[in-house]
Protein backbone atom coordinates (compact mmCIF):
# COMPACT_ATOMS: atom_id res chain seq x y z
CA UNK A 1 0.00 0.00 0.00
CA UNK A 2 2.88 2.40 0.79
CA UNK A 3 4.69 1.20 -2.56
CA UNK A 4 1.26 2.46 -4.11
CA UNK A 5 1.26 5.77 -2.71
CA UNK A 6 4.77 6.77 -2.84
CA UNK A 7 4.13 5.61 -6.56
CA UNK A 8 1.23 8.31 -7.11
CA UNK A 9 3.48 10.93 -5.09
CA UNK A 10 6.36 10.27 -7.29
CA UNK A 11 4.30 10.25 -10.89
CA UNK A 12 5.11 6.50 -11.48
CA UNK A 13 3.22 4.83 -14.46
CA UNK A 14 2.23 1.65 -12.74
CA UNK A 15 0.36 3.09 -9.79
CA UNK A 16 -1.49 5.96 -11.59
CA UNK A 17 -2.53 3.45 -14.68
CA UNK A 18 -4.12 1.34 -11.84
CA UNK A 19 -6.25 4.40 -11.09
CA UNK A 20 -7.36 5.27 -14.68
CA UNK A 21 -7.81 1.35 -15.08
CA UNK A 22 -9.88 1.86 -12.03
CA UNK A 23 -11.86 4.70 -13.11
CA UNK A 24 -13.25 3.39 -16.50
CA UNK A 25 -13.63 -0.04 -15.49
CA UNK A 26 -15.71 2.10 -12.80
CA UNK A 27 -17.28 4.22 -15.50
CA UNK A 28 -18.55 1.19 -17.63
CA UNK A 29 -19.92 -0.45 -15.47
CA UNK A 30 -21.96 3.13 -13.87
CA UNK A 31 -23.09 3.14 -17.80
CA UNK A 32 -24.86 -0.05 -18.04
CA UNK A 33 -26.07 -1.27 -14.08
CA UNK A 34 -29.72 -1.16 -14.10
CA UNK A 35 -30.05 0.12 -10.72
CA UNK A 36 -30.29 3.92 -10.55
CA UNK A 37 -29.98 6.70 -13.22
CA UNK A 38 -28.03 9.02 -11.52
CA UNK A 39 -25.15 6.63 -11.44
CA UNK A 40 -25.88 6.55 -15.37
CA UNK A 41 -25.95 10.52 -15.38
CA UNK A 42 -22.33 10.28 -14.14
CA UNK A 43 -21.05 7.28 -15.94
CA UNK A 44 -19.18 9.30 -18.92
CA UNK A 45 -17.38 12.08 -16.74
CA UNK A 46 -16.35 9.06 -14.70
CA UNK A 47 -15.17 7.14 -18.14
CA UNK A 48 -14.26 10.31 -19.58
CA UNK A 49 -11.48 10.72 -16.52
CA UNK A 50 -10.17 8.02 -16.74
CA UNK A 51 -9.47 7.71 -20.42
CA UNK A 52 -7.90 11.18 -20.66
CA UNK A 53 -5.48 10.23 -17.73
CA UNK A 54 -4.84 6.72 -18.61
CA UNK A 55 -3.34 8.41 -21.91
CA UNK A 56 -1.32 11.11 -20.15
CA UNK A 57 -0.44 8.31 -17.37
CA UNK A 58 0.95 6.17 -19.90
CA UNK A 59 4.01 8.47 -20.56
CA UNK A 60 5.27 8.71 -17.11
CA UNK A 61 8.43 6.77 -16.51
CA UNK A 62 8.05 3.45 -14.83
CA UNK B 1 31.83 -2.04 -78.17
CA UNK B 2 28.67 -3.65 -76.80
CA UNK B 3 30.18 -3.50 -73.25
CA UNK B 4 30.87 -0.06 -73.67
CA UNK B 5 26.82 0.25 -74.52
CA UNK B 6 25.34 -2.09 -72.04
CA UNK B 7 27.50 -0.04 -69.28
CA UNK B 8 26.30 3.21 -69.94
CA UNK B 9 22.36 2.80 -70.33
CA UNK B 10 21.23 2.61 -67.19
CA UNK B 11 22.85 6.17 -66.10
CA UNK B 12 21.10 7.60 -69.46
CA UNK B 13 17.98 6.06 -68.76
CA UNK B 14 17.53 6.99 -65.36
CA UNK B 15 14.20 8.29 -64.84
CA UNK B 16 13.79 12.09 -63.23
CA UNK B 17 11.76 11.08 -60.00
CA UNK B 18 14.37 8.25 -59.38
CA UNK B 19 17.26 10.92 -59.38
CA UNK B 20 15.43 13.42 -57.53
CA UNK B 21 14.53 11.03 -54.69
CA UNK B 22 18.39 9.62 -54.83
CA UNK B 23 19.25 13.47 -53.58
CA UNK B 24 16.72 13.70 -50.53
CA UNK B 25 17.82 12.83 -46.80
CA UNK B 26 16.67 9.39 -45.45
CA UNK B 27 14.40 11.13 -43.14
CA UNK B 28 13.20 13.69 -46.11
CA UNK B 29 12.61 9.93 -47.81
CA UNK B 30 10.47 8.53 -44.75
CA UNK B 31 8.26 11.43 -45.10
CA UNK B 32 7.61 11.03 -48.25
CA UNK B 33 6.60 7.25 -48.00
CA UNK B 34 4.88 8.07 -44.42
CA UNK B 35 3.06 11.66 -45.87
CA UNK B 36 0.25 10.09 -47.69
CA UNK B 37 -0.56 6.92 -44.81
CA UNK B 38 -0.59 10.25 -42.51
CA UNK B 39 -2.85 12.17 -44.55
CA UNK B 40 -5.18 9.25 -44.98
CA UNK B 41 -5.31 8.29 -41.52
CA UNK B 42 -5.93 12.19 -40.69
CA UNK B 43 -9.00 12.54 -43.21
CA UNK B 44 -10.39 8.94 -42.86
CA UNK B 45 -10.25 8.66 -38.92
CA UNK B 46 -9.00 12.17 -36.87
CA UNK B 47 -10.92 14.45 -39.49
CA UNK B 48 -14.38 13.05 -38.69
CA UNK B 49 -13.48 12.79 -35.56
CA UNK B 50 -13.32 16.04 -34.61
CA UNK B 51 -16.22 17.35 -36.72
CA UNK B 52 -18.36 14.15 -34.92
CA UNK B 53 -17.11 16.03 -31.49
CA UNK B 54 -17.47 19.81 -32.97
CA UNK B 55 -21.32 18.57 -34.11
CA UNK B 56 -22.45 17.17 -30.37
CA UNK B 57 -21.80 20.99 -29.07
CA UNK B 58 -24.68 21.89 -31.44
CA UNK B 59 -28.15 21.24 -32.15
CA UNK B 60 -27.72 20.28 -35.93
CA UNK B 61 -29.85 18.73 -37.72
CA UNK B 62 -28.77 16.60 -41.46
CA UNK B 63 -32.13 17.11 -42.81
CA UNK B 64 -32.24 21.08 -42.21
CA UNK B 65 -29.01 21.89 -43.65
CA UNK B 66 -29.94 25.43 -44.08
CA UNK B 67 -31.76 25.78 -40.85
CA UNK B 68 -28.91 28.27 -38.05
CA UNK B 69 -27.08 26.40 -36.19
CA UNK B 70 -26.85 26.77 -32.39
CA UNK B 71 -24.11 26.13 -30.04
CA UNK B 72 -25.30 24.52 -27.07
CA UNK B 73 -22.90 23.78 -25.49
CA UNK B 74 -22.79 20.03 -23.19
CA UNK B 75 -27.11 19.92 -23.51
CA UNK B 76 -27.20 17.05 -25.68
CA UNK B 77 -24.88 15.25 -23.40
CA UNK B 78 -27.45 16.24 -20.60
CA UNK B 79 -30.68 14.70 -22.07
CA UNK B 80 -28.35 11.96 -23.22
CA UNK B 81 -27.42 10.73 -19.81
CA UNK B 82 -31.14 11.65 -18.25
CA UNK B 83 -32.69 9.59 -21.11
CA UNK B 84 -34.15 6.62 -19.78
CA UNK B 85 -34.82 5.33 -23.00
CA UNK B 86 -31.54 5.30 -23.71
CA UNK B 87 -30.27 4.00 -20.24
CA UNK B 88 -32.31 0.90 -21.15
CA UNK B 89 -30.60 0.46 -24.57
CA UNK B 90 -27.37 0.70 -22.39
CA UNK B 91 -28.87 -2.51 -20.08
CA UNK B 92 -29.92 -4.35 -23.60
CA UNK B 93 -26.71 -3.80 -24.94
CA UNK B 94 -24.46 -5.07 -21.59
CA UNK B 95 -27.05 -7.85 -21.69
CA UNK B 96 -26.34 -9.28 -24.66
CA UNK B 97 -22.76 -8.23 -24.46
CA UNK B 98 -21.90 -10.24 -21.35
CA UNK B 99 -23.60 -13.63 -22.57
CA UNK B 100 -22.52 -13.46 -26.02
CA UNK B 101 -18.91 -13.19 -24.51
CA UNK B 102 -19.30 -15.66 -21.53
CA UNK B 103 -20.80 -18.69 -24.23
CA UNK B 104 -18.88 -17.39 -26.82
CA UNK B 105 -15.70 -17.59 -24.89
CA UNK B 106 -16.73 -21.20 -22.62
CA UNK B 107 -18.20 -22.76 -26.14
CA UNK B 108 -15.15 -21.68 -28.26
CA UNK B 109 -12.32 -22.88 -25.74
CA UNK B 110 -14.15 -26.44 -25.63
CA UNK B 111 -14.69 -27.13 -28.89
CA UNK B 112 -10.92 -25.58 -29.34
CA UNK B 113 -9.97 -28.18 -26.70
CA UNK B 114 -11.48 -30.69 -28.16
CA UNK B 115 -10.33 -29.82 -32.05
CA UNK B 116 -6.84 -30.06 -30.94
CA UNK B 117 -7.10 -33.58 -30.03
CA UNK B 118 -5.78 -36.00 -32.83
CA UNK B 119 -9.14 -37.95 -34.29
CA UNK B 120 -10.56 -38.66 -37.35
CA UNK B 121 -12.14 -36.44 -39.58
CA UNK B 122 -10.53 -33.59 -37.67
CA UNK B 123 -10.16 -31.03 -40.89
CA UNK B 124 -13.54 -31.86 -42.06
CA UNK B 125 -15.18 -30.95 -38.16
CA UNK B 126 -13.16 -27.94 -38.03
CA UNK B 127 -14.54 -26.79 -41.48
CA UNK B 128 -17.88 -27.63 -40.46
CA UNK B 129 -17.85 -25.64 -37.14
CA UNK B 130 -16.26 -22.16 -38.62
CA UNK B 131 -18.84 -22.25 -41.76
CA UNK B 132 -21.83 -19.77 -39.75
CA UNK B 133 -18.64 -17.27 -39.67
CA UNK B 134 -18.32 -17.13 -42.76
CA UNK B 135 -21.82 -16.12 -43.68
CA UNK B 136 -23.25 -12.45 -43.87
CA UNK B 137 -25.06 -10.83 -40.74
CA UNK B 138 -28.27 -10.17 -43.01
CA UNK B 139 -27.94 -13.94 -44.60
CA UNK B 140 -28.14 -15.56 -40.82
CA UNK B 141 -30.55 -13.12 -39.55
CA UNK B 142 -33.12 -13.80 -42.47
CA UNK B 143 -32.43 -17.92 -42.22
CA UNK B 144 -32.72 -17.50 -38.19
CA UNK B 145 -35.76 -15.40 -38.16
CA UNK B 146 -37.57 -18.29 -40.09
CA UNK B 147 -36.17 -20.76 -37.59
CA UNK B 148 -37.60 -19.04 -34.78
CA UNK B 149 -41.12 -18.69 -36.40
CA UNK B 150 -43.58 -20.09 -34.30
CA UNK B 151 -45.80 -22.24 -36.56
CA UNK B 152 -42.96 -23.73 -39.20
CA UNK B 153 -39.77 -22.70 -36.78
CA UNK B 154 -37.30 -25.73 -36.52
CA UNK B 155 -35.75 -24.08 -33.81
CA UNK B 156 -39.25 -24.27 -31.45
CA UNK B 157 -40.04 -27.48 -32.77
CA UNK B 158 -36.76 -28.86 -31.53
CA UNK B 159 -37.65 -27.03 -27.86
CA UNK B 160 -41.20 -28.60 -27.53
CA UNK B 161 -39.39 -31.96 -28.78
CA UNK B 162 -37.17 -31.64 -25.75
CA UNK B 163 -39.37 -29.92 -23.40
CA UNK B 164 -42.71 -31.02 -23.83
CA UNK B 165 -44.49 -28.05 -24.66
CA UNK B 166 -46.78 -26.77 -27.41
CA UNK B 167 -44.10 -25.76 -30.40
CA UNK B 168 -46.58 -22.43 -31.14
CA UNK B 169 -46.85 -21.50 -27.71
CA UNK B 170 -43.85 -19.63 -27.72
CA UNK B 171 -41.87 -16.75 -29.98
CA UNK B 172 -38.35 -16.19 -29.87
CA UNK B 173 -38.25 -12.65 -31.39
CA UNK B 174 -41.77 -11.85 -30.50
CA UNK B 175 -42.03 -12.52 -26.61
CA UNK B 176 -40.62 -9.36 -24.25
CA UNK B 177 -38.36 -12.41 -21.98
CA UNK B 178 -37.23 -14.51 -24.81
CA UNK B 179 -36.37 -11.94 -27.08
CA UNK B 180 -32.90 -10.46 -25.19
CA UNK B 181 -31.85 -14.35 -25.44
CA UNK B 182 -33.15 -14.89 -29.15
CA UNK B 183 -30.13 -12.77 -30.45
CA UNK B 184 -27.64 -13.97 -28.04
CA UNK B 185 -28.30 -17.30 -29.39
CA UNK B 186 -27.63 -16.04 -33.10
CA UNK B 187 -24.81 -14.10 -32.15
CA UNK B 188 -22.88 -16.88 -30.31
CA UNK B 189 -23.86 -19.52 -33.38
CA UNK B 190 -22.15 -17.35 -35.41
CA UNK B 191 -18.81 -16.08 -33.76
CA UNK B 192 -18.07 -18.82 -31.71
CA UNK B 193 -16.26 -20.64 -34.07
CA UNK B 194 -14.09 -17.13 -34.30
CA UNK B 195 -13.54 -17.68 -30.94
CA UNK B 196 -12.44 -21.08 -31.56
CA UNK B 197 -10.24 -20.57 -34.01
CA UNK B 198 -8.16 -18.01 -32.51
CA UNK B 199 -8.16 -20.62 -28.94
CA UNK B 200 -6.68 -23.06 -31.17
CA UNK B 201 -4.18 -21.26 -32.22
CA UNK B 202 -3.19 -20.77 -29.00
CA UNK B 203 -3.39 -24.12 -27.97
CA UNK B 204 -1.35 -25.50 -30.81
CA UNK B 205 1.20 -23.05 -29.90
CA UNK B 206 1.91 -24.79 -26.82
CA UNK B 207 4.94 -26.95 -26.88
CA UNK B 208 4.51 -30.96 -26.31
CA UNK B 209 7.58 -30.84 -23.96
CA UNK B 210 5.82 -28.78 -21.84
CA UNK B 211 2.83 -31.78 -21.33
CA UNK B 212 5.74 -34.48 -21.38
CA UNK B 213 7.56 -32.60 -18.37
CA UNK B 214 4.55 -32.30 -16.24
CA UNK B 215 3.54 -36.18 -17.22
CA UNK B 216 7.27 -37.34 -15.66
CA UNK B 217 6.41 -35.20 -12.73
CA UNK B 218 3.05 -36.88 -12.30
CA UNK B 219 0.69 -33.97 -12.89
CA UNK B 220 -3.11 -35.35 -13.19
CA UNK B 221 -4.88 -34.25 -16.40
CA UNK B 222 -6.54 -31.71 -14.45
CA UNK B 223 -3.71 -29.93 -13.23
CA UNK B 224 -2.08 -29.88 -16.57
CA UNK B 225 -5.09 -28.03 -18.19
CA UNK B 226 -5.09 -25.26 -15.12
CA UNK B 227 -1.29 -24.64 -14.76
CA UNK B 228 -0.13 -25.56 -18.47
CA UNK B 229 -3.36 -25.27 -20.76
CA UNK B 230 -4.93 -22.23 -19.45
CA UNK B 231 -2.44 -19.89 -18.72
CA UNK B 232 -0.84 -20.17 -22.04
CA UNK B 233 -3.59 -19.82 -23.66
CA UNK B 234 -4.81 -16.75 -21.71
CA UNK B 235 -3.29 -13.83 -24.24
CA UNK B 236 -5.51 -15.70 -27.04
CA UNK B 237 -8.64 -16.11 -25.36
CA UNK B 238 -7.84 -12.11 -24.05
CA UNK B 239 -7.49 -11.25 -27.86
CA UNK B 240 -10.40 -13.15 -28.64
CA UNK B 241 -12.25 -11.39 -25.79
CA UNK B 242 -11.13 -8.16 -26.97
CA UNK B 243 -12.29 -8.63 -30.56
CA UNK B 244 -15.40 -9.82 -29.78
CA UNK B 245 -16.47 -7.58 -26.67
CA UNK B 246 -15.64 -4.56 -29.42
CA UNK B 247 -17.88 -5.75 -32.17
CA UNK B 248 -20.75 -6.81 -30.18
CA UNK B 249 -20.63 -3.14 -28.47
CA UNK B 250 -21.13 -1.83 -31.65
CA UNK B 251 -23.65 -4.72 -33.09
CA UNK B 252 -26.16 -3.54 -35.28
CA UNK B 253 -26.76 -5.63 -38.94
CA UNK B 254 -27.40 -9.17 -37.15
CA UNK B 255 -29.65 -7.62 -34.64
CA UNK B 256 -31.78 -5.20 -37.06
CA UNK B 257 -32.46 -7.98 -39.33
CA UNK B 258 -33.83 -10.10 -36.36
CA UNK B 259 -35.89 -8.27 -34.54
CA UNK B 260 -35.29 -4.31 -35.73
CA UNK B 261 -34.89 -3.73 -31.87
CA UNK B 262 -38.53 -4.75 -31.07
CA UNK B 263 -40.94 -6.15 -29.23
CA UNK B 264 -41.02 -2.59 -27.64
CA UNK B 265 -37.28 -1.58 -27.51
CA UNK B 266 -35.98 -4.37 -25.66
CA UNK B 267 -33.29 -5.79 -28.10
CA UNK B 268 -33.02 -1.81 -29.11
CA UNK B 269 -29.20 -2.04 -28.78
CA UNK B 270 -27.17 1.33 -28.26
CA UNK B 271 -26.02 1.26 -32.36
CA UNK B 272 -29.83 0.36 -33.39
CA UNK B 273 -31.01 3.82 -31.05
CA UNK B 274 -28.27 5.39 -32.44
CA UNK B 275 -29.21 5.05 -35.74
CA UNK B 276 -32.68 5.68 -35.46
CA UNK B 277 -31.90 9.50 -33.29
CA UNK B 278 -29.54 10.36 -36.38
CA UNK B 279 -31.44 9.06 -39.53
CA UNK B 280 -35.24 8.80 -38.17
CA UNK B 281 -35.11 11.60 -35.95
CA UNK B 282 -32.61 13.41 -37.66
CA UNK B 283 -30.91 14.94 -34.19
CA UNK B 284 -28.07 14.90 -35.85
CA UNK B 285 -25.80 16.80 -32.70
CA UNK B 286 -27.48 14.44 -30.33
CA UNK B 287 -26.59 11.68 -32.25
CA UNK B 288 -22.98 13.06 -32.70
CA UNK B 289 -22.64 13.57 -28.81
CA UNK B 290 -24.04 9.90 -28.49
CA UNK B 291 -21.23 8.49 -30.72
CA UNK B 292 -18.71 10.84 -28.65
CA UNK B 293 -20.79 8.72 -25.58
CA UNK B 294 -19.93 5.08 -26.84
CA UNK B 295 -16.39 6.02 -28.50
CA UNK B 296 -15.17 7.39 -25.24
CA UNK B 297 -16.35 3.97 -23.55
CA UNK B 298 -14.99 1.63 -26.19
CA UNK B 299 -11.80 3.37 -26.13
CA UNK B 300 -11.44 3.27 -21.99
CA UNK B 301 -12.19 -0.34 -22.54
CA UNK B 302 -9.57 -0.95 -25.18
CA UNK B 303 -6.78 0.75 -23.15
CA UNK B 304 -7.50 -1.21 -20.63
CA UNK B 305 -7.68 -4.46 -22.15
CA UNK B 306 -4.29 -3.63 -24.36
CA UNK B 307 -2.49 -2.67 -21.48
CA UNK B 308 -3.79 -6.23 -19.80
CA UNK B 309 -2.59 -7.98 -23.00
CA UNK B 310 0.56 -6.70 -22.88
CA UNK B 311 0.97 -7.94 -19.04
CA UNK B 312 0.09 -11.25 -19.50
CA UNK B 313 2.17 -12.01 -22.56
CA UNK B 314 5.20 -10.83 -20.63
CA UNK B 315 4.41 -13.15 -18.21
Amino acid sequence: MMRFVDGLLHLRRGPWEMVATILIALGVFMLMQPFMLWIYSWSFAVTLAGTVMFIIVSHFPE
Amino acid sequence: MSDETSSRTPAVARPGLARRMGSLSDRALAWVFIGPTIFLLLAINIFPLIWTIRLSLTNYRANRTNADLQWVGLRNYERILTDSDIWNSMQATAHFLIWTLVLQVLIGFALAYLINKKFKGNDLWTTIIVLPMMLSPAVVGNFWTFLYQPQIGLFNYVIAFLSGTDPSSFSMIGDVNLAPWAIVIVDTWMWTPFVMLICLAGLRSIPDSIYEAAECDRASSWRQFWTITIPMALPFLMLAILFRGIENFKMFDLVVQLTGGGPGNVTELTSINLKREAFEKWRTGFASAYAVILFVTVFGLASIYVKALNKVKQR
